[in-house]
């Protein structure tokens, strides 16, 4: 057979190109018709990996539970960026190489607020997931929404909660010493905090000291003896899961048992790895934070979801972060169902005209406001109660009462 | 700020100190005789940390138990990485020694993220939760029986190298390259059993450090890093630097983390390291070149 290249069937190959150039852009519009590519930006390994792989659980469960609740097709397109801000921008520029309509992410603020630059560079949408930091919605960005409150609102209902807590168990402290991790979410709470507390005479106790500490901190000796010097009758924590559970251990080294230890609007305490880890020692630790409606039809068909395919898990280990990356994915399916096509400004557009009123968290609909933020996300008082989670405040939505001051951790 | 916050931290600090300064002494010891510089020591304590918890969560082993066993397999490790791997690198250029201990390290770490995934881990034996009190003064147990297992550790090695006759043919092919093989000293096996000596130095110092922080596949080069600054602060290739080193690091982080900010404890440890390269380049106790 010869080999050689005739100037007919160089021709012929020419046209051929030609036409399958040509014809391109019209099966990509076909494709984009069909199903929406959805890059999804979590911290799956490094000192946020057990938070990511929790939300990766929600964005995997969603492509199912959603195609039967609208018929939308999606694709996931998953990237792990191994807790660290700059590989979370390159992973964000390679989704959208790699053909992403749209991104979530990224459980972090810093890393948020990266990807939030690389989406709005590239003109396309950017569900942010969870990441409480204010700035990422308040630069005007175009491409850029997110269904999380703020580090304000979360500090705010956060430290609500805590005047709720004191009232329904009759008690009254007067100091708190406030630990917070010195990423981008620690300082920001950190900030809420400092700006909400002169503001909020009803609540009985005073901080008599802030100590940042960093979250990939291998050890917290020296962070543990200064607030336990303090005397401070609770201790108010913004963390996250592996640096809660060295705090909570070095508590115990210290001997160190205030009347409880409280969250205020953070990940950590009520995560499955603080159970696993800390066993016993879990128990009575409080976060006020958004959490699902469990009596919603979307809660029990996400939960019938995640069992089936996580049937050694538990959801309620993983409501938050379940919850909200599943919503940002219902968020993106709404919007193309709607707009018909995923090309991006329209998905876009469409994102941005968003009003869903059935939803899993709770609070009100799902809607985004002209800085593209989802206002009046409600949250709930957490305590860790027989290892498990358990809605304690509101109390028209308790599942126990609560208990604080907590008993000393040899009793528990 | 009290008496009793700055004798407990301060006692903290010396306490993890003395298991850095074991986990320098392995890099300190590789160096002053190979006059290579191990890049993947942390990589190395991290792999000890693994099995120790592994051995844990399979038999119970208790970590002071553990050590016996895990150090026994790094001493054969070290020795074949070094007789197999290191040896033929010893006379060519640094760079080249730098980039192939390097990759063992990224190895490393990909194998460890491979078999273990990123999650933390740790080992929960009795004693780890519970202090010794004598007034307001606390001893954490586990620190207190890791900083007694490093200096015992420590010792053992100081008398080898001291007092048998392979450790004095160790000191002498550091000393004298050329003199040593005239007299007769197989270098290249001496030089894989200080490799192997250093590396069941690191296995201890794991095997202890577990006991202290949980480990992920990524902790390696943050403890490659320490232990650089301490061999550097202590002296390069000086058994007792690296110890004091080790101290010295462990307290001056720990006075940092309470008299100025936790988050600013790398930076003193840092200065420090600085101020000894423009003062006293050759470390604390290290000779001049």
């Amino acid at each position: 057979m010869s080999s050689q290249i005739t100037r007919r069937r160089f021709n012929a190959a020419l046209a051929g190109a030609g036409l399958a150039a040509a014809l391109a852009p019209f099966g990509i519009v076909r494709a984009q018709a069909r199903k929406v590519r959805i890059g999804v930006i979590l911290p799956r390994s490094g000192y946020l990996g057990f938070l990511g792989q929790s939300c990766q659980k929600g964005a995997d469960l969603a492509p199912a539970v959603i195609k039967d609740m609208l018929g939308v097709d999606i694709e996931l397109m998953n990237a792990d960026f191994e807790s660290n801000v700059d590989t979370a921008r390159t992973r964000a520029e390679r989704l959208i190489q790699e053909g992403a309509n749209v991104l979530i992410g990224a459980f972090d603020s810093g890393a948020s607020a990266a990807i939030a630059q690389v989406a709005e560079q590239r003109g396309i949408p950017f569900v942010v997931n969870i990441a409480a930091a204010p700035q990422i919605t308040e630069q005007g960005y175009k491409f850029t929404v997110r269904n999380f409150p703020t580090s304000v609102d979360l500090v705010r209902n956060g430290l609500a909660l805590i005047g709720d807590l004191f009232q329904a168990t009759n008690t009254a402290p007067r100091s708190a010493v406030f630990m917070h991790v010195n990423d981008t979410f620690g300082q920001a709470n950190a900030k809420a905090i400092a700006a909400l507390m002169p503001r909020l005479t009803q609540l009985p106790f005073k901080i008599v000291e802030t100590i940042a500490y960093d979250p990939a901190a291998k050890d917290l000796t020296v962070e543990v003896s200064k607030a336990k010097a303090t005397n401070a009758d609770f201790l108010l924590n913004v963390c996250r899961v592996q640096d809660s559970i060295i705090l909570r251990r070095e508590m115990v080294k210290q001997r160190w048992q205030p009347m409880g230890i409280i969250g205020p609007g953070n990940p950590g305490m009520y995560e499955e790895q603080y159970y696993k880890a800390l066993g016993k020692l879990s128990e009575y630790s409080i976060s006020n934070v958004p959490w699902y409606h469990p009596k919603a039809d979307i809660t029990r068909a996400v939960e019938k979801q995640f069992l089936k395919q996580n049937p050694k898990d538990k959801p309620m280990y993983h409501a938050l972060n379940v919850g909200f990356t599943f919503e940002s994915i219902l968020i993106i399916a709404d919007a193309f169902k709607r707009a018909k096509t995923a090309d991006p400004k329209a998905l876009n557009d469409a994102i941005h005209q968003t009003d869903i009123k059935n939803r899993m968290m709770l609070g009100g609909p799902i809607k985004f406001n002209a800085k593209g933020q989802v206002e009046g996300i409600a949250s709930a008082c957490i305590q860790n109660l027989n290892l498990r989670p358990t809605v304690v405040l509101p109390a028209n939505a308790a599942e126990a009462k609560p208990v604080f001051p907590v008993p000393g951790y040899k009793k528990a | 700020m009290t008496w009793d916050l700055v004798a407990n931290v301060a006692i903290a600090g010396v306490l993890t100190g003395l298991v850095y300064g074991l986990m320098a002494l392995g890099l300190s010891v590789i160096f002053g005789v190979v006059r290579v510089v191990n890049f993947a020591h942390g990589e190395m304590m991290t792999i000890a940390m693994y099995a120790t918890v592994a051995l844990f969560a399979a038999w119970r082993i208790d970590p002071f138990l553990a050590v016996v066993p895990v150090a026994a397999a790094f001493f054969v490790f070290g020795y074949l990485l070094q007789a197999r791997l290191i040896n033929p690198f010893v006379t060519r250029p640094e760079h080249s020694q730098f980039i192939l201990l390097l990759a063992v390290a990224i190895i490393i770490t990909n194998a460890l993220m491979v078999s273990f995934g990123p999650d933390a881990r740790n080992v929960q034996v009795d004693y780890q939760l519970e202090s010794y009190a004598i007034g307001p003064i606390l001893f954490d147990k586990a620190r207190l029986y890791a900083a007694g297992m490093a200096l015992a550790a420590s010792a053992a090695l100081f008398a080898f190298f001291r007092f048998s006759l392979t450790g004095k043919a160790i000191r002498a092919c550091a000393d004298n390259y050329l003199g040593a093989k005239v007299v007769g000293l197989d270098v290249k096996r001496y030089y894989a059993l200080t490799f192997g000596l250093g590396a069941a130095c690191v296995a201890v110092a794991g095997c202890m450090m577990i006991l202290l922080v949980d480990v992920t596949p990524i902790l390696g080069p943050a403890y490659t890093l320490l232990a650089f600054v301490i061999v550097i602060v202590g002296g390069l290739g000086s058994m007792g630097g690296a110890l004091l080193g080790g101290v010295l690091i462990g307290l001056s982080e720990a006075l940092a983390g309470l008299f100025i900010q936790p988050s600013a404890k790398s930076m003193i440890s840092f200065g420090l390291l600085i101020l000894v390269l423009l003062f006293r380049p050759q470390g604390l106790l290290g000779k001049k070149a």
